[in-house]
């Protein structure tokens, strides 16, 4: 049947279409999984112009025989896609639409949970009834309605004092961070339109993508003050314009939504001044005793949480509320379900609902009310489903970081600052997460403010998402589960990085690298890579080639002051030569002085 | 990288999970290459190239590609080869692109890229792209997501990935994502293990891993483990060894990896070994075939099982056949 030859017989007119579509009939109820047979049916209903309605009646009739069908409920999707999209009659509004289809599948879970075939589908409906297609505007930095201070190469934030460890100091420039709800391309001065008396030129706008797409979900540009004509203590306004013109697009092909603005305002005191070569008696610390908790938070202090004003809004789109009632109609499903059978999809479902009900846009004051239950909901799921216990774990940690993240009440046991800083800094922080048994990072739209980072003594196996922190200077990994040194490909992207802790993590001892094609490499061809060059320099410091060309190509683009490797099978006495001579701005190397 | 493994590892490793009888494997290994004559070997006869493909990359894997005469080989895989530039799956056999990559994998594995017109080669695939950027497999027209990884893993294989149009090659596998995460073999085809292998597989060695949605496509690939340990192919299917490598590759090459079992899923594995004869099937007590046998192994060392080479996920080709491909450009 998958026979090309017999496809052309077929749409040459050769042989009768409706006898072919008895005959599928027929074979399908028969095999109903078949997918060839699903294949063929596709190309026959194609070739007689057989209308999706008609279609998406057999997949009703499959799935009415036979719930345990995966492929009817694919091709149901498939279909449904389709009618959806072009607002067909009958099928517009959605949600009129997606309220039968939550019934449809409702009988598949309810009947035998531990069946497969009506999963995927629910989610599927969960995902295109919360769903916005259209790109927007997450967070940025610096936020709306900020006011920054610049004097000389400090970077003070609001009326306290708050130091952009490296970027202004040392490049002059201040970066602006675009965060969307997905990836885009088309981020360009011609669709981004920023105005203010700073600008001399257009500013560039460089996609955060750790495989080089220009495609991405952080988009960030420089402002370089370095030679600016200012004129000194007077307050610059910067306005940063999106979706007045179109050009901003998501990979599925939606234009960005609403159009927004972001305003921020600058006043620089004292004119930029390249930095004094610093002397630094003794290394970054980062134990406990050396940090003080800030026991309250003031309306200067540089910190950002989910709660705020991501942007003004030419035009309010309006949230659904039929959306919210399908959701808490599935959630009370949900919760009736499992008074009667104790199902993992039951308890999944459940916390991906309330996940869902605690995201949407909303007027209320707390978002987060549901987030014990769904933190409950994943610990009863890793006992209940130990082979799945990481997948558990990694939602777990996501749930975490948006709870912590959400509000300044929220995230103020986590903000510390150093006793000991030269400076009286009221608004100098660093963001200390450490022992959460974090598995994975999320919410990063909410940390872009973030310099100094104590991600130390959880379970990290990687760090995607890291590369939107583009103001980070400090950050410490140690005693994480980081298998490889492809798992640090973001911090390629941290211009601002100098300290970096990895000690104690596992680089060294995976034969096998699970995040080789997530960054970018020749392998991908998303990097170039002088092969036999490199070749010369690995010999001539008695290295192996194939072993270490993969961390020449992470810290080779890295400026760090400070590295810190040991406990790692790695690192022995050969990386730490091999990193001195790839690292030149290096000044300690696993807590030693090397001047 | 570097492997940390001591002796006592190695021992709860052979305890708790079972041990995987190599030699016995190699012994099995062998055997099939060499009949020719009986009734399997003659059904099998017109993919012999992917056999070979699968016996030589396992015994790689397990240390022992040198038992195998390395001119005999060559020349027979050579002598397959068309004017056309494309390779058939035995001699006199008609070319197509499965076989293609086969016969440039089996090459990489004995360093002999040097015979490789890649020109030749490279003429042939580009013929194969079609016009919304799809592959077919051969003259004959068959379009398939298969065949567009094949194409995209050989070319890069010879440093020509490049002479296709890859942004169209890219975008026609995305058009066959579906409503979870996966791929089937055209658009709108139903989401199956081996298909998404090939998907995933291209858009990594394509750099393009970003249009995947990492965590749907993750979830759906760690739920065909099922209560044996072992994996299947779509829902409710039964497991199989096969999935070992097809869901694994995908899962490690999207790093969701950690969601599945190991140790379940090494001991299912382990169980699918016929310990006297060598070999491995695609479940328990079944009977043993070279292909499975592969899987079994290539899988075993994506889990990094003690005493196996690592293997690329995206190449199928062991670790260190891909790095000496890109050193000795």
């Amino acid at each position: 049947m998958k026979n090309s030859g017999w496809k052309w017989v077929l749409s040459k007119g050769h042989s009768s279409i409706d006898k072919e579509l008895r005959l599928l009939d027929a074979f399908q109820k028969a095999d109903p999984r078949n997918f060839h047979a699903w294949n063929y049916r596709r190309f026959v209903a194609a070739l007689m112009k057989r209308p999706d309605e008609d279609e998406l009646k057999y997949t009703e009739e499959v799935i009415g025989a036979n719930f345990s069908n995966y492929s009817a409920w694919h091709n149901r999707s498939i279909l449904l896609s389709n009618l959806l999209k072009r607002k067909a009659e009958g099928y517009f509004p959605k949600e009129n639409v997606l309220e039968g289809e939550f019934e449809l599948v409702h009988n598949a879970i309810f009947t035998d949970p531990d069946d497969q075939s009506g999963w995927f589908y629910h989610l599927w409906l969960i995902d295109q009834t919360v769903k916005i297609d259209a790109p927007l505007l997450v967070s940025s930095w610096p936020s709306h309605g900020f006011n920054i201070t610049l004097q000389g190469n400090k970077c003070l934030h609001g009326s306290g004092l708050c130091v952009l460890n490296s970027t202004l100091p040392n490049t002059g420039t201040l970066p602006i961070i675009l965060y969307f709800n997905q990836a885009v391309e088309g981020v360009n001065s011609s669709t981004v339109n920023v105005k203010s008396e700073l600008l001399s030129g257009d500013l560039v706008w460089k996609p955060l993508s750790t495989n080089n797409s220009n495609n991405a979900q952080v988009w960030v540009a420089y402002l370089d003050i370095r030679n600016l004509e200012v004129q000194l203590s007077k307050t610059y306004v910067v306005e940063i314009s999106l979706g007045h013109s179109k050009g901003i697009v998501s990979s599925s092909g939606y234009d960005y939504g609403h159009p927004s603005r972001v305003t921020f305002e600058l006043c620089i005191q004292t004119a930029y001044t390249e930095p004094v070569e610093q002397q630094e008696g003794k290394s970054n610390s980062w134990k406990d005793d050396d940090f003080q908790k800030f026991d309250h938070l003031q309306e200067s202090d540089p910190i950002c949480s989910a709660d705020q004003v991501t942007s003004e809004i030419d035009h309010i789109p309006t949230t659904s509320g039929r959306c919210e009632e399908a959701v808490v109609n599935e959630i009370n499903q949900f919760r009736d379900l499992l008074s009667e059978i104790d199902c993992k999809i039951g308890k999944l479902t459940l916390a991906r609902l309330l996940t869902a009900v605690d995201s949407l846009p909303s007027p209320r004051a707390n978002n987060m009310v549901n987030t014990e239950e769904i933190l409950q909901l994943y610990d009863d799921l890793m006992r209940l489903d130990p082979t799945h216990y990481l997948y558990y774990k990694d939602e777990h940690s996501l749930v975490l970081l948006r709870q912590i993240t959400s509000s300044r009440d929220s995230i103020l046991p986590y903000c510390h600052y150093k006793k000991t800083a030269i400076e009286a800094f009221a608004g100098y922080v660093c963001l200390r997460l450490q022992n959460l048994s974090l598995s994975r990072m999320g919410s990063i739209e909410n940390l872009l403010w973030v310099q100094t980072l104590d991600l130390s003594h959880n379970q990290l196996r990687s760090i995607e998402g890291l590369e939107a922190m583009q103001l980070l200077s400090c950050l410490n990994l140690s005693h994480n589960k980081l298998g490889s040194f492809t798992a640090l490909g973001p911090l390629r992207l941290l211009k601002s990085l100098k300290v970096l802790n990895i000690s104690y993590n596992e680089i060294g001892s995976h034969s096998i690298d699970t995040r080789r094609y997530l960054c970018s490499s020749p392998l991908s061809h998303t990097e170039e890579f002088a092969w036999d060059q490199f070749e010369i320099f690995a010999d001539s410091i008695g290295i192996s080639a194939a072993t270490f060309w993969e961390p020449f190509l992470i810290f080779q683009s890295l400026n760090l002051t400070e590295l810190d490797t040991k406990g790692n099978p790695v690192a022995d006495e050969n990386f730490r030569s091999f990193l001195v001579k790839v690292l030149p701005t290096l000044k300690w190397l696993d807590e030693e002085d090397l001047s | 990288m570097v492997t940390v493994c001591n002796v006592s590892f190695m021992a709860m490793f052979t305890f708790k999970m079972g041990e995987l009888v190599t030699d016995k494997h190699v012994k099995y290994i062998l055997s099939v290459e060499k009949r020719k004559d009986d009734f399997e070997s003659v059904v099998m006869e017109h993919l012999r190239m992917n056999g070979a493909y699968w016996g030589l990359t396992a015994l790689d894997l397990m240390g022992k590609l040198d038992v195998v005469d390395v001119n005999e080989v060559v020349s027979w895989v050579m002598s397959c080869q068309h004017d056309s530039g494309g390779f058939g799956g035995n001699v006199g056999h008609d070319p197509h692109i499965l076989y293609t990559l086969s016969a440039v994998q089996v090459l990489a594995l004995f360093d002999k890229m040097d015979l490789i017109d890649a020109d030749k080669v490279t003429n042939y695939i580009v013929g194969l792209q079609n016009e919304d950027g799809s592959f077919s497999g051969d003259m004959w027209g068959e379009v398939d997501t298969r065949f567009s990884y094949i194409a995209i893993c050989c070319l890069s294989i010879i440093h020509r990935l490049d002479k296709i149009n890859v942004e169209k090659a890219v975008k026609y596998i995305i058009s066959c994502k579906n409503m979870d995460g996966g791929f089937g073999c055209t658009p709108g085809g139903e989401s199956h293990a081996g298909q998404i292998f090939c998907c995933v597989g291209a858009l990594a060695l394509t750099g393009s891993l970003d249009l995947v949605n990492k965590d749907l496509l993750g979830w759906w690939l760690c739920e065909r483990q099922v209560k044996s340990g072992g994996l299947n192919g779509r829902p409710e299917k039964l497991p199989d060894v096969c999935y070992s490598w097809w869901v694994l590759s995908s899962l490690i090459m999207i790093d969701r990896v950690h969601w599945i079992s190991r140790e379940k899923l090494i001991k299912f594995i382990l169980d699918c070994q016929d310990k006297e004869k060598g070999g491995i099937s695609d479940r328990p007590d079944d009977a043993v075939d070279v292909f499975h046998t592969y899987f079994g192994v290539a899988g075993l060392s994506l889990l990094e099982y003690p005493g196996l080479k690592p293997i690329d996920p995206a190449y199928a080709l062991p670790v260190d056949v891909v790095n000496r491909i890109f050193f000795k450009k």
